[in-house]
């Protein structure tokens, strides 16, 4: 229990997926000009990234790490990449077909962002630190539900910043993406006093 | 090199895309949702700006709407009467003219008509000013910002601060309703576009402040009301309001009043 809080809490806050670890940075900066669109898309990934990290986790233990296949001397653990690709890709695919059709209400809040995280890359980033932080089915799924948090948590901090930014009178050159990357840099900074917490 | 190894892991990628391909296939026809063939047609003749105007999240919104016939066909203020009009033909029912609506600035008081309490210097956004003291650096305290809040919520480039005050370019207004939205002083109305004769000034201040604060100003002086030969213009809370559907456009109102606040 201890060390799955532990695994939440060191992922979520600090170890950020965002501001320490630079994952997701697209999004990040792509759907962050308005506060309720960064929590929709936040709510996107965190669903998205839980399902994912179950399901590589299950593929990874159950045919790419099979003990029987170690047995006979075959290491497949080094097509963890192209598998996870392609399993998310279509993952995200059939959860969408899913939703439209099972929870109508659910697919209408998340509405376009659901498909825009099959490429991001913070979804396949925590299925392979899961994988290299050897990391059983269970810490696997605790581990990226809080990554996804930690996702939320800048997404919606950074749309808040930029919501105000918005108002300022600022100088041209500094205008658009040049002041949300100096924003999100200064945020990156505040966010490494928390590390060493854990 | 292990010959094996290479056919397994071939063999495992291959069967996983395989498996992921029939998968998918599959239950794409499974979760097939039906969409309605009107929705499709309605969406494609909808203007696909997407502003919102009609109420719905987006065009796509108001498509469902209509082809449930939960929202009239001519809901869409931007494509007004041809949109309509394609709709209705989709939909089979008769299109009801629907009647041309511009945004108004009930506001005339520009820089050189409308005092200033005080010199103002910081952020430029209306949202701003409005919390400053005495609810922006004017001297009426209902008056325009000059912020320009509503020219960024404009997607149509239709209003523009024009010496210290927001003007509507009645052509090129859509009437989304964005900018009404958007005015702290909530300043901006939908009138008919076809509108004569409208009241330039919501200052609800008693007529000597009003004079005070600005030359421009309804001071509720009853002149128009007095005036007006259709029971169109009445005062109230010091105010004078045109009701347009009275409204023949004789003009006598505008003509009378002193401060010209009718135009």
């Amino acid at each position: 229990m201890k060390e799955l809080l532990l695994i939440a809490v060191g992922s979520a806050i600090v170890n950020n997926v965002v501001l320490s670890q630079f994952l997701g940075i697209c999004p990040f900066l792509g759907v962050s000009k308005k506060t309720d669109t960064a929590a929709g898309m936040g709510g996107a990934v965190i669903f998205v990234i839980t399902i994912a990290s179950l399901i590589t986790s299950i593929i990874y233990k159950g045919i790419l790490a099979n003990p029987f296949l170690a047995e006979k001397g075959i290491d497949l653990t080094y097509l963890k990449t192209i598998v996870f690709i392609l399993v998310i890709a279509a993952l995200v695919q059939f959860v969408e077909m899913f939703l439209k059709k099972s929870i109508p209400a659910l697919y209408q809040s998340l509405g376009v962002y659901l498909p825009l995280i099959t490429t991001n890359c913070a979804v396949l980033g925590v299925a392979l630190n899961a994988v290299t932080y050897e990391y059983s089915i269970l810490e696997t799924v605790v581990y990226g539900f809080a990554t996804a948090v930690g996702f939320f948590i800048a997404i919606v901090l950074m749309a808040g910043l930029r919501e105000k930014i918005e108002y300022n009178d600022i100088p041209k050159p500094f205008q658009g993406t040049a002041s949300v990357l100096i924003t999100a840099a200064l945020m990156s900074i505040a966010f490494m006093g928390f590390s060493g917490m854990i | 090199m292990n010959i094996l190894a290479i056919v397994v892991a071939a063999l495992v990628v291959g069967f996983v895309g395989l498996f992921i391909g029939f998968f998918l296939g599959i239950s794409g026809e499974k979760f097939k949702v039906e969409v309605d063939e009107k929705e499709s047609a309605v969406l494609e003749v909808l203007p696909g700006n997407n502003c919102g105007g009609c109420g719905y999240a987006g065009c796509s919104g108001l498509a469902a709407a209509i082809a449930k016939g939960e929202a009239p066909v001519n809901q869409c203020p931007v494509g007004g009467a041809p949109v309509a009009a394609k709709i209705g033909e989709i939909m089979g029912v008769a299109a009801d003219e629907g009647e041309k609506k511009v945004a108004f600035v009930k506001c005339a008081g520009d820089c050189e008509k409308a005092n200033n309490d005080y010199e103002y210097t910081g952020l430029t956004d209306c949202a701003a000013l409005a919390f400053v003291p005495n609810g922006g650096p004017k001297t009426c305290n209902y008056g325009c910002l000059g912020g320009g809040t509503c020219v960024k919520a404009c997607p149509f480039d239709a209003i523009h601060v024009v010496d210290g005050v927001a003007v509507v370019d009645k052509e090129a207004c859509k009437a989304c309703g964005k900018c009404v939205a958007a005015c702290p002083k909530h300043l901006i109305e939908l009138v008919p576009y076809s509108a004569s004769h409208l009241v330039r000034c919501s200052s609800k201040d008693k007529g000597k402040d009003v004079m005070a604060a600005c030359s421009v100003g309804c001071i509720g002086c009853h002149l128009c009301e007095k005036n007006c030969e259709y029971d169109a213009v009445h005062v109230e809370d010091n105010i004078a309001y045109i009701d347009q559907s009275k409204c023949v456009g004789c003009g006598k109102c505008a003509e009378k009043c002193p401060k010209k606040a009718i135009i």
